[in-house]
């Protein structure tokens, strides 16, 4: 295939108008009062969107990608750190979070830094913020705060900052734009194939207590769609076809442990959603969990076997 | 000319700090109300502006303590030009009345909005309420009083503090106050407070 990012992408399109009609003949079918259809319904509209903003992203290049992810770090982490209940003494840290490590992340990708990238957050801003921590001098529950804004900062900006590390990877041949469609698409279908396959066949609770919606049968539905989708797209990549499926296991096991984790870290703070911008699914850091965790992981397969 | 910049700031202040709105019922455009508020941060007035639709921040003017806002030619910008703020004198003179331009703006059809603790507050719950709002309610019977509830400000911009932490910060609007003839300015004052409180839960 010559263009395959841009026939993925118009493939989704596709995908989109089919999902928008199959919404709006249940809707016929089943009245406007159905919670699940009118969920449905608002999810579809949020995936226009969704695929809207990435697609242009990805077409206009690394540096408009680059942003793209950056402002999605930023709503996440907000989300996180605005359920997080933060002393006045976290003032410091706080700052040097948003104002430091969020946009060093990504200016570091944007130069193409592959080694400081790498150690940035883990080595230097975790010093930094235990440090401005310590300065503020407030010792009530002092681990358990700078605890919690080490492990936002981790995942909503160390995460989801792998996505478009993506980028970085020269393989010859091959489009890096396109390995990250390929990541995206995988891990959303998970999200989406399991909601799917839960809300159909869903009979026993997986995390009951955790994640009441995620059900065994979801995951394996799912996950099987999923790696699925991804042996069909292994034109996007420089795996075989039998390689995108380890592969896409990758992604899917990662995507799962994610938005299971997340789940349990929102539902500790007294959350059902951590937020409210997108319609239908709650907020940014609910579509992205699972992305945090399959970025990391997908990547450095990746970069080991095929760079 | 202030709409542009007016507008920039509003979208600025939004893209920091959030600033969404949550009404307890719809409030309709071309109703005179006196907003009232808990105070913890200098984004709080900005921050009510900005939750507000359009429709109904034109007639609405913030009370601004003036030592604050009448120091320093930008502040004055901001409070005069692009806010049409109601300012306000914190320390008293022997035979003038802080109150009275206030008055003039309620007398004058103007919405308004004021932080009855009289100052900003380290805590998610308000402190005590003035006397202010009360004697304002009781001279202007027939404007609407409803009570607003700003929430996480006070961590995104803790006292003393010039950078904000961008959290998403809530602004809650509850229904108008009921008047209750007669009643004893504390009394007021308390119900007043509870009300601004109630809207913590629901938001």
């Amino acid at each position: 295939m010559k263009h395959p990012l841009y026939e993925t992408l118009g493939l989704i399109l596709l995908l989109l108008v089919l999902a928008s009609a199959i919404g709006f003949a249940l809707r016929l079918a089943k009245g406007r009062d159905n919670d699940t259809v009118r969920n449905l319904n608002e999810r579809i509209v949020s995936w226009w969107i969704i695929v809207a903003v990435v697609g242009l992203a990805l077409i206009c290049g690394t540096y408009a990608t680059i942003i793209l992810f950056m402002v999605c770090a930023f709503l996440a982490f907000r989300e996180f750190i605005t359920l997080t209940p933060t002393r006045p003494a976290d003032y410091w840290p706080l700052l040097f979070a948003f104002y430091v490590a969020l946009p060093g992340q990504f200016l570091l990708l944007a130069v193409s830094w592959y080694g400081m990238f790498a150690i940035f957050i883990p080595v230097y801003m975790v010093f930094v913020l235990a440090a401005a921590g310590a300065f503020g001098a407030d010792t009530e529950a002092f681990l358990e705060r700078a605890g919690k804004l080490q492990w936002a900062v981790m995942v909503c900006i160390y995460g989801l900052s792998y996505a478009p590390a993506l980028l970085l990877l020269r393989i010859p041949g091959h489009s890096s734009a396109a390995l990250l469609l390929f990541l995206l698409v995988v891990v959303q279908a998970s999200d989406v194939f399991q909601y799917v396959f839960g809300k159909l066949f869903g009979r026993t609770k997986l995390a009951p207590r955790v994640s009441p919606s995620k059900t065994v049968e979801g995951l394996l539905g799912g996950g099987a769609s999923a790696i699925l989708i991804g042996m069909a797209l292994h034109g996007l990549t420089p795996f075989t076809w039998w390689q995108a499926a380890p592969m896409g296991l990758a992604i899917v096991v990662g995507g799962f442990v994610g938005g299971l984790v997340l789940s349990a870290v929102k539902r500790s703070l007294g959350a059902k959603d951590w937020g409210t911008m997108l319609a239908g699914h709650g907020g940014m850091l609910d579509r992205m969990d699972s992305v945090c965790f399959a970025a990391p992981l997908f990547f450095h397969l990746t970069r080991y076997f095929y760079t | 000319m202030v709409r542009l910049p007016r507008a920039i700031l509003l979208a600025v202040v939004r893209l920091v700090v959030g600033a969404y709105a949550r009404f307890a019922m719809p409030l309709t455009p071309g109703v005179q109300r006196l907003y009232f508020a808990n105070h913890t941060s200098h984004v709080d007035t900005l921050a009510i502006l900005a939750a507000l639709p359009p429709k109904l921040r034109t007639k609405v003017r913030p009370v601004a303590a003036r030592d604050y806002w009448d120091a320093g030619a930008g502040r004055r910008y901001v409070a005069q030009r692009l806010l049409n703020v109601v300012l306000i004198d914190r320390a008293r003179t022997e035979g003038v009345d802080p109150l009275a331009p206030l008055r003039e703006a309620l007398a004058a059809g103007d919405s308004l909005i004021l932080f009855p603790e009289g100052t900003r507050g380290d805590h998610a719950t308000p402190g005590p309420f003035k006397s202010g709002l009360y004697r304002l309610a009781t001279e202007f019977p027939a404007v609407d009083l409803v009570p607003a509830y700003l929430a996480n400000l006070n961590r995104a911009m803790p006292k003393g503090r010039m950078i904000p932490v961008p959290l998403i910060c809530r602004v809650g609007f509850g229904t108008p106050l009921p008047r209750i003839p007669d009643e004893p300015k504390e009394a007021f004052a308390e119900r007043a407070r509870d009300a601004v409180i109630a809207l913590q839960a629901q938001i």
